[in-house]
């Protein structure tokens, strides 16, 4: 579905992704962990048409997406939940997911769309004329992702979702995305909570400053011996 | 809400979003005033008292999303801590001086004239905590220090609140959800549900205690 082949990204003079190659089937889940600098949120960046590709090219479906802006990626079907959520505070919960569903196709889907997020996020419907800015951590996120969803992506791209949440909300929030995927979603999600993480997905990538290391079925990831001490914490 | 802090531990403050944390912390600060009750610190009573009056009195804390002055070098933004948040205000060469010795405590002096743009997730964390520590607490409030890390970074952070106790004897309040790192640092355990206290204690035996599993572990963590 997604094909990422030998793409290098960076910020002005600065490097952050080399010759990085990943592909991604659909009704997959698949995760990208490592160390903070490593280029994870860079990644998910060249994917959503936030910044270009240097070099190297990326596709969807086929269709190459290399150099394309974020809105066209969006409507070809790929969403980002982004780093620390970025729910619009002062809108309502209504609104915010009024705003994933700006393009057209989507607004033209939007009563049922609406109706797909709620099923999902039950507490979505409770709170949705309440500002965003008043839910908790865990709510917030499950709002970042049914904005994501309102846009009807058919892959979408999850950056740090447990980041800041408690644990009892970290489980229950992998639980959702687990539901989200059973949905028919595909699902590619940076995480720093590998033990969880893993357990969600079917398979993972190492990236180390820029480079992906390593890269095999969740399971066998979690037994590696480095992964385990340095990313882990067993 | 009742509960005591210890002269010279680590407490840690647990709970689900939303439990009453940072309100707690906005109370003690003195960004919120409490509706009833009192705050002591020491003999003094605080409740109510402006941000600033506590931070001189000896009460410091740091903030979940860090917001340096952007346009400020590392040095600057802790010098501004230091100079402003002491009891006594101090010179500019002094609070400087002081900056300085802060930043290498934390880890930070390699580049003290850099932007504090040029930090990442890590460099972020430890500015915050310089900037809190500059203003010479007693007492430091700490709001998800762990929070964006990864394993190193957090295991580098968790040794600098240890530090902060040992070198500079800081009594630390500690709110995180990072339980495996959490639980190895602090001497006692409070854990809040929807604004009331439901656990207090040992770190293992709050581990242990099934309300505590049931409203904020969601299931149960080993302890090394």
């Amino acid at each position: 579905m997604l094909a990422l082949r030998n793409v290098t990204a960076g910020y002005g003079a600065f490097t952050a992704l080399w010759d990085v190659s990943l592909d991604v089937a659909a009704g997959e889940a698949v995760a990208v962990v490592g160390p903070n600098g490593a280029g994870k949120t860079t990644l998910l960046r060249v994917i959503s048409g936030m910044i270009a590709p240097r070099s190297g090219s990326l596709a969807f479906e086929g269709t190459p997406l290399t150099g394309r802006p974020a809105y066209e990626v969006v409507a070809r079907g790929i969403a980002h939940v982004p780093e620390g959520r970025r729910i619009f505070p002062m809108l309502t919960v209504a609104d915010n997911l009024k705003m994933g569903a700006y393009l057209k196709t989507a607004r033209r889907a939007y009563a049922e769309s609406l109706e797909r997020v709620f099923a999902l996020f039950p507490v979505l419907s409770e709170r949705r004329r309440q500002r965003a800015g008043s839910l908790s951590g865990g709510e917030q996120q499950m709002l970042a992702v049914g904005r994501a969803l309102m846009s009807r992506p058919k892959l979408v791209l999850l950056d740090e979702p447990s980041m800041g949440l408690a644990p009892v909300m970290v489980l229950r929030l992998f639980d959702l995305i687990r539901r989200v995927r059973e949905e028919g979603y595909t699902i590619l999600v940076v995480e720093q909570n590998v033990r969880q993480v893993l357990k969600l997905v079917d398979r993972a990538y190492l990236l180390e400053a820029g480079h992906l290391k390593m890269e095999g079925r969740a399971e066998a990831l979690a037994e590696q011996d480095f992964v385990r001490k340095a990313y882990v914490g067993l | 809400m009742s509960f005591e802090v210890r002269q010279g531990e680590i407490l840690g403050l647990i709970g689900p979003n939303g439990s009453g944390k940072t309100t707690l912390f906005n109370c003690v600060s003195g960004a919120l005033a409490p509706t009833a009750g009192s705050i002591r610190f020491g003999e003094q009573e605080i409740a109510g008292l402006t941000p600033d009056k506590v931070c001189h009195l000896g009460i410091a804390r740091t903030f979940q999303i860090p917001r340096p002055f952007r346009k400020l070098t590392m040095l600057e933004n802790v010098a501004v801590a230091a100079h402003f948040g002491a009891a006594k205000r101090s010179s500019e060469t002094e609070a400087r001086r002081r900056a300085r010795e802060i930043l290498d405590l934390v880890g930070l002096s390699s580049a003290p004239g850099a932007l504090t743009t040029t930090l990442g997730a890590g460099g972020l964390k430890k500015l915050e905590l310089a900037r809190a520590l500059a203003t010479g607490p007693r007492l430091l409030l700490a709001d998800e220090s762990l929070g964006g890390l990864d394993s190193s970074e957090m295991a580098g952070a968790a040794d600098l609140l240890r530090r902060i106790r040992r070198e500079l004897g800081i009594t630390i309040v500690w709110v995180e959800h990072i339980m495996a790192t959490l639980m190895r640092v602090v001497d006692r355990v409070v854990v809040l549900d929807h604004g009331e206290k439901i656990a207090e204690g040992g770190p293992r035996d709050v581990a242990e205690d099934p309300r505590v599993v049931e409203a904020y572990l969601g299931e149960k963590v080993v302890l090394a």
